[in-house]
């Protein structure tokens, strides 16, 4: 179970980023987070890495509370960030430093297969598609066995077709250790193909709008009307979450985007 | 595509020399950088004809043969060995002292906010002295014999490797950084696995241009006074109005710093080779 228990964010120059974040997200089960821009999902996430600090608030995996980077956690960001000076299996294995160099190679071999990529192990980075990449970036943060692994918007610079094929290897990846995922998107379709749940967030500041069960079983079909009405409630949600009175004018949307990183 | 594909892809570069060695002779395949030739070559031609026809008498500027036989009969005599043996001695030596000691700087205040604050503002301002202006205060302080010569030599690397050492590794990126720190690496281990290989690339750039600054201070070194080495057979090649010993010592130096910075990059090109960049000639 990922505990997130009154989770606020406030920036040193007094923007208030999160708001009494609270959420329960059960053990192996995965949510994805859609949210107008300025809504601090990314903020949301960087604190559960432990890559920032909560201004207060607690949270938690299983009872442990996490206050800094922390091995029951994984993180997956927006770019690949592969380190280019390592083969595409040493990418992946940078966190079993570890581990036996046997056991690291045999895990590092035996995610990089589940991912497609058993045959590019020798590789550099740079010689590697952008969703290539990408797979390695989430091969490395699932390798490490993390209870709970963060995704940050990782599929938003790939095609749709690529985009498709990685929720694929995703969820085989998910399948073998049965994470915690918790997915940050701006694609509402995606949320739902891989969410048990959604999680709408409402900006500035960014709050919990609303929880959204999706109760498909997998794998999901797109084109069936039971997706097709599970994508319009998370779309309505959306739009209501957009609508809130407190919510802010355009600009200062526009502004505070700047701030998540 | 498929990983053998994909290797000789890797390959190709060489590869290709490979294929093109078996098929056409070596002037065909290398005219583009043999044209670089041409300009020298005709020059060369044209000052020896001139010479040899009387056009010129040759005395001040003495026409390539006599270049020639000049490096010929150095090398004979064993003398140009001495003076090249003595001129590596200084730069090597001062090399390693400075190059040492701008990196270990460099790194520490490309990485420590503290030490930058404290240390960079002197350091700046030290950079901005000529380094030949310290060369009366080293003779002082140090005597004209080898000591003050290294110090000189090592001084002279020392600024453009602390430069290029700090300046790579404040600008590492933080994003790679943080990737680290996600996985819960010690200061110790983040220096080791990403700060390190990160700023690679930039230090043996750094260690090239310093190794250029070695040759160039070691004659500024060996005019101060010294009884061997290539920078005392030009002062030497002066005072006895000897312009053919002069250049050939210029063309000593000329093969000397080609041949040591093509040795730095052969040493240090298997470190690099994750670069994505179209490596070219550098």
């Amino acid at each position: 179970m990922l505990h997130l228990d009154k989770l606020s964010k406030t920036y040193a120059d007094g923007t208030e980023a999160l708001r009494a974040i609270t959420l329960d997200i059960p053990s192996g089960t995965i949510a994805a987070i859609v949210g107008g821009s300025g809504c601090g999902k990314t903020t949301l996430l960087r604190l559960v890495a432990g890559l920032d600090q909560p201004s207060s608030g607690a949270i938690r995996v299983d009872a442990e509370p996490i206050s800094g980077p922390h091995p029951a956690v994984g993180i997956v960001f927006q770019e690949p960030r592969l380190f280019p000076w390592l083969s595409v299996a040493d990418n992946t294995g940078f966190g079993l430093a570890g581990l036996p160099r046997g056991e690291r190679e045999r895990r590092v071999g035996e995610t990089l297969a589940r991912v497609g990529l058993g045959e590019h192990a020798g590789r550099w980075p740079r010689e590697l598609s952008g969703g290539q990449q990408q797979r390695v970036a989430i091969a490395r943060a699932l390798v490490a066995q993390p209870k709970v692994a963060l995704l940050d918007e990782p599929f938003s610079a790939l095609d749709a077709f690529t985009r498709v094929s990685l929720h694929d290897h995703l969820l085989t990846l998910w399948r073998q250790s049965r994470p915690t995922i918790v997915l940050v998107t701006h694609d509402v379709e995606e949320a739902v193909a891989l969410g048990d749940q959604v999680i709408i967030m409402s900006p500035r500041p960014g709050r919990v709008f609303e929880a959204i069960d999706i109760a498909l079983g997998r794998p999901r079909d797109r084109l069936s009307d039971a997706f097709e009405a599970a994508k319009r409630r998370v779309f309505k949600s959306l739009n209501a979450s957009l609508a809130d009175p407190n919510a802010p004018r355009r600009e200062d949307v526009a502004s505070g985007a700047a701030l998540w990183w | 595509m498929t990983v053998t594909e994909f290797a000789s892809a890797g390959e190709a570069d060489t590869a290709g020399r490979a294929e093109a060695k078996s098929g056409a002779p070596f002037a065909v395949r290398h005219w583009k950088a043999l044209l670089g030739l041409a300009l020298p070559l005709v020059l060369a031609i044209g000052w020896e004809l001139a010479v040899a026809f009387g056009l010129a008498s040759g005395r001040l500027m003495p026409p390539p043969s006599r270049i020639a036989a000049t490096f010929a009969a150095l090398a004979q005599s064993g003398e140009l060995w001495t003076h090249v043996s003595a001129t590596m001695g200084r730069v090597l030596a001062g090399f390693a002292i400075g190059a040492a000691a701008g990196t270990l700087i460099g790194a520490l205040t490309g990485a420590s906010d503290f030490a930058r604050r404290v240390l960079d503002p002197s350091l700046q301002a030290l950079r901005a002295v000529p380094s030949i202006a310290w060369v009366p205060l080293f003779i002082l302080w140090l005597g004209i014999f080898e000591a003050s010569k290294l110090a000189l030599i090592a001084l002279g690397v020392f600024f453009p490797i602390y430069l290029g050492v700090a300046g790579a590794i404040h600008g590492v990126d933080r994003k790679l950084v943080e990737v680290g720190r996600a996985f819960r690496l010690s200061r110790l281990e983040l220096a080791r696995r990403v700060l390190m290989p990160a700023v690679l690339p930039a230090w043996v750039i750094s260690l090239r241009s310093g190794l250029g600054l070695g040759f160039m201070f070691v004659v500024a070194a060996e005019f101060m006074g010294a009884s061997e080495g290539l920078g005392y057979l030009l002062v030497d090649g002066q005072q006895l109005g000897k312009p053919d010993q002069i250049l050939a010592a210029i063309i000593a130096f000329a093969l000397l710093g080609k041949l040591s910075d093509s040795i730095l990059v052969a040493v240090t090109r298997p470190l690099l080779a994750w670069q994505d960049v179209s490596r070219g000639r550098l």
